[in-house]
C-alpha cells in the first residue's frame, strides 16, 4: 500500500549531493512531492527533507540506497505520525480587493494567517500550515482574486525526544577513535 | 607490500616539497602503490602526461587505443590482483569514452581510480572546447566522484579516492582535474586516508545474527550455499571452504563467484542462473535454506522473484546494507565482510554432512550430462562446438589459467566448461554484460598476473567492438592468448531470436573480415581452425607460443547454450533443450 513518507536526510555539504539523492528517486520512477534543503542545526551538515508517496518496502530500499552515497551521513524514514511538519505559503492579492469588503480580512483571521506587506497596489499574506490548509485558504481567497500564490516544500522535526542525528554522530565519533 | 617508491618516499623527510599539481598527482598515485596506469593523452591532461614522462621508471604507463580499453584493462588488472586499477583520460570525448568501463566496474564492484583531465577552471560551464560535465555524467555510475580545481586539493582527493575505491564494497571512483590545477604549484605531502565521517565501509558483524543463522543452518535438511564475488573481494576463499566442509553444504556460484571454489571441490555443485547448471537452479526451489554469501540476487540468477526459493528461509551474508532485502527477503541478514562473518558462523555450526541431498545434485548433473554436456563436449556432428573447444583449452592449460571472456554465448560456455584450481581466475563482465570488455580486460589481467597464462574467449561480434586494442597488445608485448570463437553471428541474440522470436534472424548475421589478415597487420601470430582434426595441435601451438596469439576457431553457426532459464521464468522452469 502506498502512503506518505517524509525522509530526513543528513549529509556533508558537497556540490552535487542533491543530484545524487534525487537520482535514487528518478531511477525508481518515484515522484518527489516536496523537497527542501538547507544547513542543519549542526554546522557543516546539510539536511534534506523529502516527501514522497511510496510503499514501506520500497522507501526502506530507497533510504538504504541514499545512505550508501559516500557523503550521506544518514537517511531517516518517517511517517506522518512521527513528525511535526509545516509548509509556508504566500498569497498576493490586490489591495483593492482587501479594501472592498471584509471577506479577506475574515479569512486571514479565521486561518491564522498574517499580513506581511501592504502597498497601494498589492498585499502579501503569509500562512504556515499543512498543505491542505494552505490550499484551502488559497481556494477561498482566490474568489477575491489572488494574483500570485506560492508554497514551500515541507520542513519537519521528529516527535521523539532525542535528536536522531546527534546519537548517530556520537557513535560515528567513537568509531573514528577506534580506527585511529 | 610496499613499492620501491613508497619506501623511498618514507625515508625522505616528511617536509613538503614544492611541485606542480600534475607531478603531485603522479606522486600521489605512486604513494598509493600504483604500478601500472592505463591511459590515453589529450589536451586537458597534458600536464599530467608531461609529469609521467619523468616517472617512467616508477610506473608503467600502457598506451591503449581507446579510453574504453583503458578502463576495461584497469578492471582486468584489478580483478586478478585485488588492487585498485588506474586509468587516465583526457576531458570531453576521452572521458565519455571511459563511461562504459566505469559503469561496468560499478555494477561488478571493481575498484578503480579514473583520472580525467578537465578544461581550465575559468572555462567551466562555458561549453569550452572538449568540456563535458564528466562529474555529472559519471555520478550514477561511480561509487564517488569529485572535481578538483586547485592544485593543493589533488593529494587529498587521490587519498580519498583510493580509500573509497578499495574499502567496503569496492567500486570505481572518478577524479576530474582542471588543467589549471595540474599546472599550478603546491607544497606536496601525502597522507593516506583511513576514515570518512559519513562512510561506513565494513559493518561490524552482529553476533546475534550469527547465532540466528547458525540455528537455521543446524536445523536445515536441504541447505544450499550461493557463492558470490563477495567471497573473492573479501579474500575469504579459505573461510568459505572451511564453512562448507564443516557443514557439508552444497555450494553453487554466481558468474562472478566463479573460481572462489575449485571446480573439482566435492561440494561444488555448479553455476546458478540463466545458463547455469540444472541442479543448482532446480534445487533452489527444493532447498529449505539458502545461504547467500557475498552475492546480490541479480535477476539473471533468480529468474522470476515470486517463484524463487519458495520453500527456503534465507540467510544473507553481505557487506552492502542496500543489498539486504533489495530483491530477496532475508530472514537472517548478516551484515559485514564475509571474511569476518564466515569464520564466526563456522565456529557456531555443528559439523554435518548432507550426503543424500548432495546425491540429488549429482543425479541432476547426470541428467544434464546426458542431455547437454556430453553432446557439447564430445559432439559427433561435423561442426565444432564452443564447449569442446573450451574444454580442450582448459585441459591444455592444466585447468589453471586465468579465463577472460567477452559477452555472449562463448561467455556462458566458457563459464560452464572452463575449470579452475585457484581463485581470482575469472575476468568477465557480469552485471553490465559489456561486449568489447574481453580483449582490453585480458591485457590488464595479463599485466596484473604476468606469471599466469591468460586466455581470452571472445565472439566475432564483441571482438570487433574493441579490436583496436590488438595495437596495444603488439606495442606493449602483452602475451595474452586470444581464442576467437567465430560463428559469424551475434550468437546470443541469434539464440534468443531462434527460441523466442520464431527464428527471425533480424540483423544478427555478421559478414566478417579476415581476422587472420587483421592479426597479421598487428604482427600477432595466429591460426585459423575449422575442423576437429586440427584443433588439438592448434591449441598446443597457442599454449606453447611465447607471446600474444590469436586462435580463431570457426564453430557451428547455430549452436545454442543450454540449459536455459528463459528471462522472467522461474528457476524451476529451466529448459534442457
Ligand atoms: C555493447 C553491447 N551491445 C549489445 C549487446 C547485446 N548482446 C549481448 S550478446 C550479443 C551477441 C554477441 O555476439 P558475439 O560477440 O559474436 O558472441 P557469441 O554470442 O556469438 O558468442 C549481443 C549483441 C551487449 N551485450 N553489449
Amino acid at each position: 500500500m502506498k502512503e506518505e513518507f517524509t525522509l530526513s536526510i543528513f549529509s556533508e555539504n558537497h556540490v552535487g549531493l542533491l543530484n545524487q539523492i534525487t537520482n535514487v528517486f528518478t531511477r525508481r520512477n518515484l515522484n518527489i512531492e516536496s523537497l527542501t534543503t538547507s544547513e542543519s542545526a549542526i554546522a557543516g551538515i546539510h539536511k534534506f527533507t523529502i516527501v514522497v508517496f511510496s510503499t514501506r518496502e520500497e522507501i526502506e530500499k530507497v533510504a538504504k540506497q541514499i545512505e550508501k552515497k559516500i557523503d550521506v551521513i544518514k537517511a531517516f524514514v518517517l511517517t506522518a505520525d512521527e513528525i511535526i511538519h509545516q509548509e509556508i505559503a504566500l498569497y498576493k492579492v490586490p489591495t483593492k480587493a482587501l479594501l472592498d469588503g471584509n471577506q479577506i480580512e475574515g479569512l486571514v483571521r479565521q486561518y491564522g494567517a498574517r499580513i506581511l506587506e501592504v502597498t497601494p497596489e498589492y498585499t502579501v499574506i503569509e500562512k504556515t500550515g499543512h498543505k491542505a490548509e494552505t490550499q484551502e485558504l488559497f481556494e477561498k481567497m482566490d474568489k477575491y482574486g489572488v494574483v500570485q500564490f506560492t508554497r514551500s516544500g515541507r520542513i519537519a522535526i521528529t516527535k521523539s525526544k532525542a535528536e536522531l542525528l546527534d546519537n548517530y554522530l556520537r557513535k560515528m565519533e567513537l568509531d573514528r577513535q577506534n580506527v585511529n | 607490500m610496499e613499492t620501491q617508491f613508497q619506501t623511498m618516499m618514507k625515508e625522505k623527510s616528511k617536509e613538503a616539497i614544492r611541485m606542480t599539481g600534475a607531478e603531485a598527482l603522479v606522486r600521489s598515485l605512486l604513494m598509493e602503490g600504483t604500478e601500472i596506469i592505463f591511459g590515453y593523452p589529450g589536451g586537458a591532461i597534458m600536464p599530467v602526461y608531461d609529469a609521467l614522462y619523468s616517472f617512467q621508471n616508477d610506473v608503467h604507463h600502457v598506451l591503449v587505443r581507446h579510453e574504453q580499453g583503458a578502463v576495461h584493462a584497469a578492471q582486468g588488472y584489478a580483478r586478478v590482483t585485488g588492487k585498485v586499477g588506474v586509468a587516465i583520460v583526457t576531458s570531453g570525448p576521452g572521458a565519455t569514452n571511459a563511461v562504459t568501463g566505469i559503469a561496468d566496474a560499478m555494477i561488478d564492484s571493481t575498484p578503480l581510480v579514473v583520472i580525467s583531465g578537465q578544461v581550465g577552471s575559468l572555462l567551466l560551464g562555458t561549453d569550452a572546447f572538449q568540456e563535458t560535465d564528466v562529474v555529472g555524467i559519471t555520478q550514477p555510475v561511480t561509487k564517488w566522484n569529485i572535481q578538483v580545481k586547485k592544485a593543493e586539493d589533488i593529494p587529498g582527493a587521490i587519498a580519498r579516492a583510493f580509500y573509497i575505491a578499495r574499502s567496503g564494497r569496492p567500486g570505481p571512483v572518478l577524479i576530474d582535474i582542471t588543467k589549471d590545477a595540474q599546472f599550478a604549484n603546491l607544497d606536496f605531502a601525502y597522507e593516506p586516508i583511513k576514515y570518512i565521517r559519513s562512510y561506513k565501509p565494513v559493518p561490524v558483524v552482529d553476533t546475534q545474527q550469527i547465532e540466528a543463522a547458525a540455528q537455521l543452518i543446524n536445523l536445515s535438511k536441504k541447505p544450499l550455499a550461493l557463492v558470490g564475488q563477495g567471497v573473492i573481494l573479501g579474500g575469504a576463499e579459505k573461510e568459505l571452504t572451511e564453512f562448507l566442509e564443516k557443514t557439508g553444504i552444497p555450494a553453487a556460484w554466481t558468474l562472478l563467484g566463479l573460481s572462489a571454489l575449485p571446480t573439482d571441490h566435492p561440494l561444488n555443485v555448479g553455476m546458478l542462473g540463466m545458463h547455469g547448471n540444472y541442479g543448482p537452479n532446480i534445487k533452489t526451489n527444493e532447498a529449505d535454506l539458502i545461504i547467500a554469501i557475498g552475492m546480490r540476487f541479480d535477476d539473471r540468477v533468480t529468474g522470476n522473484l515470486s517463484t524463487y526459493a519458495t520453500n527456503a528461509k534465507v540467510i544473507h551474508l553481505e557487506i552492502d546494507d542496500a543489498e539486504i532485502n533489495k530483491n530477496v527477503h532475508a530472514d537472517v541478514p548478516v551484515l559485514g565482510n564475509v571474511k569476518d562473518s564466515l569464520p564466526m558462523l563456522t565456529e557456531k555450526v555443528t559439523a554435518n554432512t548432507h550426503d543424500e541431498w548432495l546425491e540429488q545434485f549429482r543425479a541432476c548433473y547426470r541428467i544434464e550430462y546426458d542431455r547437454i554436456i556430453n553432446k557439447e563436449l564430445y559432439p559427433i556432428k561435423t561442426g565444432l562446438t564452443m564447449g569442446e573447444v573450451i574444454h580442450r583449452i582448459s585441459s591444455a592449460f592444466k585447468d589453471d589459467a586465468i579465463m577472460v571472456t567477452d559477452v555472449g554465448q562463448h561467455q556462458m560456455m566458457a563459464s560452464r566448461y572452463f575449470r579452475f584450481r585457484q581463485t581470482r581466475s575469472v575476468v568477465t563482465s557480469g552485471g553490465l554484460g559489456t561486449m568489447g570488455f574481453g580483449l582490453p580486460a585480458a591485457m590488464g589481467a595479463k599485466l596484473g598476473a604476468p606469471e599466469r597464462p591468460v586466455c581470452l574467449f571472445v565472439g566475432d561480434g564483441g571482438f570487433q567492438m574493441t579490436i583496436q586494442e590488438l595495437g596495444t597488445i603488439f606495442q606493449t608485448k602483452i602475451p595474452v592468448k586470444i581464442v576467437l570463437l567465430n560463428n559469424n553471428f551475434l550468437g546470443m541474440v541469434r539464440q534468443w531470436q531462434e527460441l523466442f522470436f520464431d527464428s527471425r534472424y533480424s540483423f544478427t548475421e555478421l559478414i566478417n573480415p579476415d581476422f587472420q589478415t587483421i592479426a597479421k597487420g598487428y604482427f600477432i601470430e595466429s591460426q585459423k581452425v575449422t575442423t576437429r582434426e586440427e584443433i588439438d595441435d592448434a591449441i598446443i601451438k597457442m599454449v606453447n607460443h611465447n607471446g600474444p596469439y590469436l586462435l580463431e576457431v570457426v564453430v557451428e553457426k547455430e549452436g545454442n547454450v543450454f540449459p536455459m532459464v528463459p528471462s522472467g521464468a522461474s528457476v524451476s522452469d529451466i529448459r534442457l533443450e
